[in-house]
């Protein structure tokens, strides 16, 4: 065995043995504490836990490699991620934790006073966190085999495994307490390699700070600004300029509207709001969380920028776009011809002149370039999901750096399955079975019923994990727009209007439910075949399927309020509780008169 | 009496959230998106501003946000005597 596998296999031993660990000292014994902890977390660990919950997988590997290829498109990731704290911080957490219950359905069943209501939020919730889970048992079962060296099935049955046995014995209280050292986990192995790499390429080596500053060995002529050396790179080899957006303004809009509404209608992220000791804890808790995630966001354009600049010197070590300026065949770096090997990386010499040509052949700039030099289009495709993976090597750093990544990637998917699938095993509990077929069921028995849920989740989960439906990458958009466009509108019009009634949010859910179910499945067709092509020319006002969560969710908006206009209003007790939840204090001053 | 503490509190409230959604609007929709262009004519350091609002700098924004209206409301909560023992 080579030192680099088992180092990988220490650090990632090490890590399990930490989660399981913890899993045992905080055991769940009452519902209490099984579904949120016992709302005794500090805010400063439910935010880390929080943290780890939201950055999944995607975030961890994914996010920097599209930031890399999209350049300044992929600021609606960014954006769209992190804003939506905001939204939640001062439209939803405070209220959610007065309100004090255990569940997302349970509060607008119990807000719209509707057993419907409340059937539909478990339908969009269970819809919802399925979806993504699916990615995340996926995103274990990869790090697994490629680090690990084990096949894809092992990889999955070891993930499903150690979550089961933090998941399903330590409920929310082993989750939440986990996810604060799995934090630690993927933040440490998230920045430590960008330290290097910033410090390498800048000089400086804080990221935010490198990426603003001059590189250190200039490529181009002129400004040696970072961002200027990479504009001057990718548009001489025909790329778009690298600080420049690629989409329309409008659909940039619609999708950071759509990604920021959706991160606060997502059930796993709410509940965490639920675990705190107080309203006030409440309030500081999103800005707990959003620190944490702060610090791998505001890395991550760095790492995306630097890791495109290093591939694209690395491809043409003798000048930028000059005639044999493009890297030879003999003298690939290893990491190159390591990652080669995945099939994640590759290069073929169209025109047999011994270099890999790297440039953007569909350009008008490239198409002159290949006609001056007699080259016959691009010659090597590297996968965006590798550019995290491979930074520390690409960048040298020695083998404990890369099975800390190994590592950090695990904790990320890790943490975010175990959060979605405790919302998952909630939701059937708490809101199908002892509120709808079996109420007289003891707490004990509603514990069983809510491991025995999780365990059926994880199953599902590992299955879905193993044979993914052709279209994890594509449902993303679904789950988000979903959000969007249900729970969160039914969940602000709970708070914020006393007139929204019954039947005006079931009807705005369902609206926008439909609307953007429909939009999706029209364009991406997820079980049937899309009814258009996917182009900007047919969309709906030029907003893209990605994007169109923030139209469902003004439509929702508008039907609600308009069926509620002419339906019975809501009955008194129900403005008894909207008053009480909207004052922090005990059963409040207004429902005391 | 009560009802009107109540009702001025949640006005107190609603003021506070009116104000930080608007910078929060502002930030990431206006400079980071609607008036990207415009700002990139600007820099800071190697940022174009544009791009640094829209990749960094709305989400410092963001943060602060959050931390002014968890300080603002604990007030308020004081101000009312709706705050948790």
């Amino acid at each position: 065995m080579d030192e680099l596998k088992l180092l990988t296999y220490l650090v990632v031993g090490a890590t399990f043995v930490l989660y399981i660990g913890i899993a045992v000292w905080a055991r769940a014994s009452t519902t209490g504490e099984f579904y949120i902890a016992g709302k005794g977390v500090h805010p400063i660990a439910n935010g880390m836990a929080t943290g780890a919950d939201w950055m999944s997988a995607a975030s961890f590997i994914s996010m920097a490699g599209l930031i890399a290829f999209l350049g300044y498109g992929g600021s609606v990731y960014l954006m769209g991620w992190t804003g939506g704290y905001v939204l939640l911080a001062m439209l939803l957490a405070p209220y959610l934790r007065k309100y004090g219950k255990f569940t997302v359905p349970e509060f607008i069943g119990d807000r719209y006073y509707s057993q419907a209501a409340r059937t539909v939020a478990v339908i969009c919730l269970i819809f919802i966190s399925f979806t993504y889970v699916a990615g995340q048992m996926r995103g274990v079962g990869i790090v697994f085999s490629r680090f690990l060296e084990v096949d894809l099935l092992t990889g999955l049955i070891i993930g499903m495994s150690v979550v089961f046995v933090y998941a399903v014995l330590g409920g929310m209280k082993g989750i939440t307490y986990t996810q604060v050292a799995q934090y630690c986990v993927l933040i440490s192995a998230y920045i430590i390699p960008a330290v290097f790499i910033s410090f390498q390429i800048t000089g400086n080596p804080i990221p935010q700070l490198g990426l603003g500053g001059t590189v250190v060995e200039p490529v181009a002529e002129g400004s040696t600004y970072l961002f200027a050396q990479l504009n001057a790179i990718v548009t001489d080899l025909g790329f778009n300029e690298y600080t420049l957006g690629g989409k329309s303004t409008i659909d940039i809009f619609a999708i950071t509207a759509a990604l920021m509404v959706g991160t606060a209608g997502l059930p796993h992220v709410i509940v965490r709001f639920f675990t705190v000791p107080s309203v006030k804890d409440a309030r500081s808790s999103a800005g707990w969380a959003l620190l944490f995630i702060a610090l791998l966001y505001t890395v991550a354009p760095a790492v995306g920028a630097m890791a495109r600049y290093n591939l694209t010197t690395t491809a043409w070590p003798g000048g930028v776009a000059t005639a044999d300026g493009a890297m030879s065949i003999e003298d690939r770096p290893e990491w190159m011809q390591r990652w080669e090997a995945t099939g994640l990386i590759k290069y073929e010499d169209k025109n047999n002149d011994g270099r890999i040509q790297y440039y953007n052949d569909a350009s008008d700039a490239g198409k002159a370039l290949a006609a001056q030099h007699g080259w016959q289009g691009n010659e090597l495709t590297v996968d965006r999901d590798i550019l995290v993976l491979a930074n520390p090597e690409i960048a040298g750093l020695p083998n404990w750096v890369i099975a800390l990544v190994a590592a950090g990637g695990i904790a990320a998917a890790l943490s975010t399955a175990a959060g979605l699938l405790l919302v998952i095993s909630s939701s059937i509990s708490h809101d199908l079975m002892k509120s709808m077929l079996t109420p007289d069921m003891s707490e004990k028995a509603e514990l069983m019923t809510g491991r025995i849920a999780a365990a059926v989740a994880i199953l599902i989960a590992g299955y879905l994990g193993y044979n993914p439906p052709g279209f994890v990458a594509q449902v993303v958009a679904f789950a988000f727009g979903l959000a969007a466009s249900s729970l969160f509108p039914a969940i602000i019009m709970g708070i914020f209007s006393k007139t929204v009634n019954r039947e005006g949010a079931i009807a705005g859910m369902l609206a926008g439910l439909i609307f953007t179910m429909g939009y999706i499945l029209y364009f991406k067709g997820i079980f049937i075949t899309p009814m258009a092509e996917n182009i900007p020319a047919n969309w709906l006002f030029g907003i893209s399927p990605e994007g169109i969560g923030f139209v469902g969710m003004l439509l929702n908006f508008a039907i609600a309020f308009g069926v509620s206009k002419v339906t019975a209003p809501p009955p008194v007790r129900i403005q008894e509780l909207i008053e009480s939840i909207r004052s922090p204090r005990g059963a409040g001053a207004a429902t005391h008169h | 009496m009560l009802d009107k503490t109540a009702a001025a509190y949640w006005r107190a409230n609603l003021k506070t959230v009116a104000i930080c959604m608007v910078i929060w609007f502002v930030v990431s929709y206006g400079f980071g998106i609607l008036l990207a262009d415009a700002l990139n004519a600007f820099s800071l350091g190697g940022y174009p501003l544009g791009f640094w609002f829209a990749q960094q700098g709305s989400i410092y924004v963001f943060l602060i946000l959050i931390a002014f209206y968890a300080w603002r409301m604990n007030a308020i909560d004081r101000e009312f005597d709706v705050h948790e023992e």
